[in-house]
């Protein structure tokens, strides 16, 4: 039944509904597609138990007539997410052993709409990273490799496991979430779809904070209309996330009408960076011409500050940070190093519990927003955010989407980018900027380079106007055309 | 402005991380690459911008001011490395 891997979520959904298949059929071939590529390191922890036992349910759910909305769909879960009883270690040392005693709203709503979970995927430590080898527990391997090569390439990060285990079949879909592109960076490189909503689309109640006022969960999966799917019963409204907003979350799958016509699609000139490859902008003029072939408009328009983006992320998100990461302590969750006195115990445990580039950030965040530089620094990056906002409002203006490049390039190899953090972060130069504006943005896979590895573009809305992403990423991908399947070399 | 090894040393204290001495030269080089980096911001003018302060426009919700959750000791304590009775066990900080 390996086969049953290769599903949408949209024909999984329809298979279980026609009973073609059962809910424990599709879970175990997953099951069993999840113990195969332990080589690829998706998962921190994997849940088979919870998953049978939720495909049961499904099953009964199924006969009785009473299925919901994913019942019986197998995803994973971004180890950032709070899960009720399962190990959560959002990729730290710090967290060993942290069993929530509640559950993230994002998952709760995946859950009480019948999904099953595999297990819980690897990621950046703190979602900080951009090729996933900040986790503690190792870097994942992203399922693709170049033409005749070996060599192993990361999956981009922070939710590396997240695309790879989509990306490598083990998933039908996962939870990611994205402070400077760490959904649609990942999902570029992999070769699969990841939407950031806009901020307040999605509660983070529950998902271990990296930088609050960046931070949003979304759905990374195989498909545009996957992700549609996901993304209706992931988003609400919660009062437990006072910046989560309440406004009805639209039948996105409704807004796929595959019609384009007389749209205005913007094509911002900064994001023509120096230095970035021939292969990038080719494939957004690849895209342009997909865009124009289904009936839209180009407008060329401008985003000003874009190159500010990027450096002012680099002080909010390290800032806030700091602040949220106050909260491991060694007293009340994870790790404890004994030390001679409570403050040395305090230190002892967060020199040993977070790791070089968690440190590196907390400390860069303490050093901002310590007396004398809060000025100089955070509220020069925030005035900077405004204006980056501005730019985008200005945008908006003239056109109603905006169609970028999703990263300045492929997957590259482990370790080779880890020596210097100021190009790491480069990775995120074209999805950051959405972030600090705190619009929707979505990666959706645009072919294959040379080397036969993926490459993604990326579509910038309006905020709150998820639906024209969904619509416009859908005639991208019909454009683009289906990617093969990565070779399954991990397979043991 | 640049950091020094005493500034990391500090910055390391107020954020509660045991820096060994011979990383204090090094992670202040990382630091400056970060913070020379970030300098570019300086070329812009943003004497007459507001800071962002909600990253959309929505305005805060109220609620009545009313106790909704709680009796919950043994869930808050349960995940401490160290603890006794719901209560978490740190070293002793009165003499």
């Amino acid at each position: 039944m390996s086969d049953l891997t290769s599903l949408t979520i949209a024909d999984a959904r329809e298979g279980l509904r026609k009973k073609s298949f059962s809910a424990r059929e599709l879970t175990e071939a997953h099951i069993k597609a999840v113990e195969k590529a332990r080589a690829l390191n998706c998962f921190v922890t994997e849940t088979p138990e919870i998953a049978l036992k939720g495909a049961e349910e499904a099953d009964k759910r199924i006969a009785a007539g009473s299925a919901r909305a994913l019942e019986g769909i197998p995803l994973g879960i971004k180890d950032l997410f709070c899960t009720k009883g399962v190990l959560t270690t959002a990729g730290s040392h710090i967290l060993d052993g942290f069993q929530p005693p509640y559950e993230s709203t994002v998952t709760r709503n995946l859950f009480d709409a019948g999904v099953v979970m595999l297990g819980k995927l690897n990621m950046d430590e703190f979602a900080m990273g951009s090729s996933n080898e900040t986790s503690y527990h190792k870097p994942v391997i992203n399922p693709w490799r170049r033409k005749g090569s070996n060599t192993p390439l990361v999956p981009g990060g922070s939710s590396g496991g997240s695309a790879a285990s989509v990306a490598g079949r083990l998933v039908l879909g996962a939870t990611g979430t994205d402070t400077g592109g760490s959904i649609r960076q990942p999902a570029a490189v992999t070769g699969i779809v990841g939407i950031k909503p806009t901020y307040g689309r999605c509660s983070r109640w529950g998902i271990v904070a990296f930088a609050s006022s960046l931070d949003q969960a979304g759905p990374m999966a195989r498909t545009v209309r996957d992700c549609a799917i996901l993304m209706k019963t992931m988003a609400s409204h919660d009062p437990m996330d006072s910046t989560s907003v309440d406004l009805p979350v639209p039948d996105y799958e409704a807004a796929m009408t595959g019609d384009i016509k007389g749209l205005k699609v913007g094509i911002p000139k900064e994001y023509r960076i120096d230095g970035m490859p021939p292969e990038i902008e080719e494939l957004w003029q690849k895209g342009i011409q997909w865009l124009k072939d289904a009936g839209a408009t180009m407008v060329d328009v401008s985003l000003p500050h874009t190159k500010y983006a990027l450096p002012a992320y680099y002080i909010v998100a390290p800032a806030e940070a700091s602040s949220n990461l106050a909260r491991y302590d060694g007293v009340r969750f994870g790790l404890r190093v004994p030390g001679k006195d409570i403050i040395s115990m305090y230190e002892n445990t967060r020199a040993a519990g977070f790791g070089r580039e968690v440190q590196r950030r907390v400390l860069i965040g303490t050093y901002v927003l310590s007396a004398g530089y809060y000025d100089a620094y955070y509220l020069k990056a925030q005035k900077l955010r405004t204006l980056i906002a501005r730019d985008f409002e200005d945008a908006y203006k003239k056109c109603d989407v905006l169609l970028t490049p999703a990263t300045p390039g492929p997957a590259f190899g482990i370790a080779e980018k880890t020596d210097d953090p100021i190009a790491m972060y480069l990775n995120d130069v074209f999805t950051v900027t959405v972030n600090l504006a705190g619009l929707p943005g979505i990666s959706v896979p645009a072919g294959l380079n040379r080397e036969g590895l993926p490459l993604g573009l990326q579509l910038i809305g309006k905020a709150f106007d998820e639906a024209t992403l969904f619509r416009v990423g859908e005639v991208l991908e019909k454009a683009a055309g289906p990617l093969p399947r990565p070779t399954p070399w991990w397979e043991v | 402005m640049s950091v020094d090894k005493n500034t990391v040393k500090r910055v390391a204290r107020l954020a509660r991380i045991a820096l060994p001495e011979e990383r204090l030269a090094p992670m202040a080089d990382e630091l400056n690459a970060i913070l020379k980096w970030v300098e570019q911001l300086n070329e812009v003018d943003t004497s007459k911008v507001e800071p962002m302060t909600s990253v959309v426009k929505v305005s805060l919700k109220m609620r009545d001011d009313v106790v909704t959750d709680g009796e919950r000791a043994g869930d808050v304590v349960k995940n401490a490395p160290l603890g006794e009775d719901n209560y978490f066990a740190v070293p002793k900080v009165v003499e």
